[in-house]
């Protein structure tokens, strides 16, 4: 990869677009939750290689290649939380132009929404939910609210 | 840590530093919890008692305590209903209430209630019990009680039986006698044992709870037997509530394998947990745990109007 090209043999190669790589073994249909991809807004090819060898530890992974779709910030803090060692790659001419890797904060406001249903965040108050970020691999997230842990999480998400 | 114009929402926010010199302070107001000494020390300062929901003891206990030291108390409980009825948000009404007092004590049906009264606040908020979620003045009552039996909290072998899912106190309690180096035993049926999250945060913190659904065989070790109520709506089988309700009433032939210096607390209100029996045995120890709310509650309001 030194030249920057990708070189991937099972999921072909897009132009231009976005490569969401190692993202957690099975998590990558709760990715494309995220993205807000379904049958009626889809205008581009995705690809998406589930359980696919990962050469970082000898384990497995989902790959996701969107094409023609670049991420916004908050789409990206997101899959950060159900996949924390996603690699995001933008593709511009076959190239990467940018590659980083998802960043999980230490404090999460706004993302998801409390698993508790009594907990005051999902009673209409004027507040985002607030989480602690207690473990990162997976991820485990503390209300700050009411205390619990998110349960769920890529069901949470708001 | 200097408690001055600080909130008191979980008792989470505490360490072991905190707590001691809160339980430290409770001590030297018992004289004035009892109207034994009286000093004005809070006076001219106007406590508001919000109470969403209920809660007679907490809410006398409080203003007890308010009187005890001279602090004013206004009951702001009406704009609860005014509000619900209105729609208005939790957030707009502690806006109004924070206007009329220095201290805002909530009850509340919602977790993470507090949180947000404090939020919200200007002025300090005590948490008086949201939801399921936490009530630390009286966790703080309760590690009262038994230091002022015990000693110490340290090493001490504690039962918790009942409601330990649902039960609110045995919560924050569990968290805190973690905190203080207290083993614990949980003894409930198994729907209403320890929630799993809890669980593992108290083995988190080196405790390494052992969980039994039989009373009868860890009642012979323990030092203090924290009792709760099992409500009756928890079980949607009469008769299965009936079963676990008997298993777990504490009565004088169930305390003949206690250790003489067993004390039983008990958050009170009693159902049929207790036997009437047992109040007049030196092993009850709930009446006192009671009162100890009036001290315990000085302590915090001193603490947090005027600083330690
Ligand atoms: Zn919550």
């Amino acid at each position: 990869m030194a030249d920057g090209k990708i070189v991937e043999t099972k999921i072909p190669p897009i132009r231009n677009g976005t490569v969401i790589d190692h993202i957690s073994n099975g998590q990558s249909l709760n990715v494309l939750k995220i993205l807000g991809v379904n049958e009626n807004n889809i205008d581009s090819v995705i690809s998406i290689g589930m359980h696919v060898p990962s050469s970082k530890c000898n384990s497995w992974k989902d790959v996701i290649k969107v094409e023609d779709r670049e991420l916004d910030p908050q789409t990206v803090d997101k899959i950060a939380l159900i996949a924390p060692e996603a690699t995001i790659s933008i593709i511009r001419d076959y190239y990467i132009a940018e590659k980083f890797n998802v960043r999980l904060e230490d404090h999460i406001v706004g993302l998801a929404k409390c698993s508790n249903p009594n907990c005051i965040t999902n009673k209409g108050e004027p507040i985002d939910p607030e989480f602690i970020v207690e473990e990162r691999c997976p991820p485990k997230l503390r209300c700050v609210y009411c205390d619990r842990i998110l349960t769920n999480i890529s069901d949470n998400l708001l | 840590m200097d408690f001055y114009d600080k909130d008191l929402v979980s008792i989470r926010d505490l360490d072991r530093e905190h707590i001691e010199s809160l339980l430290d302070l409770s001590e030297e107001m018992i004289p004035y919890a009892r109207g034994e000494k009286v000093e004005r020390m809070l006076d001219g300062k106007v406590l508001g008692n919000l109470f969403f929901e209920p809660s007679t003891r907490t809410k006398l206990s409080f203003e007890s305590a308010a009187c005890r030291l001279g602090c004013s108390v206004i009951d702001v409980s009406e704009m609860s209903m005014t509000s619900i009825s209105k729609g208005e948000t939790l957030a707009d009404t502690i806006r109004m209430v924070d206007a009329y007092c220095d201290v805002i004590v909530l009850r509340h049906p919602h977790e993470g209630a507090a949180r947000l009264a404090a939020k919200f606040s200007e002025n300090p908020v005590i948490n008086a019990g949201d939801g399921a979620g936490s009530h630390p003045t009286q966790t703080l009552l309760d590690l009262f009680t038994m230091r002022k039996v015990k000693g110490s909290l340290d090493g001490l072998n504690v039962v918790l039986v009942g409601d330990l899912k649902y039960g609110r106190t045995v919560h924050s309690l569990a968290d805190a006698l973690t905190m203080f180096g207290a083993k614990l035993t949980l003894v409930a049926p198994e729907t209403l044992q320890m929630p799993d999250d809890i669980y593992h945060h108290l083995k988190e913190k080196g405790c390494n709870p052992k969980k039994t659904s039989t009373l009868e065989d860890v009642i012979g070790q323990a030092d203090v037997l924290y009792v709760t109520r099992i409500q009756r709506e928890r079980f949607p089988d009469p008769a299965e509530y009936q079963k676990v309700a008997g298993t777990y009433r504490i009565d004088n032939t169930m305390l003949r394998e206690a250790k003489s210096d067993m004390i039983v607390m008990h958050p009170l209100p009693r159902v049929n947990e207790i036997a009437y029996e047992v109040d007049s045995t030196p092993h009850a120890m709930y009446f006192e745990q009671a009162f100890n709310g009036v001290p315990v509650r000085m302590a915090i309001l001193r603490a947090i109007l005027r600083g330690i």
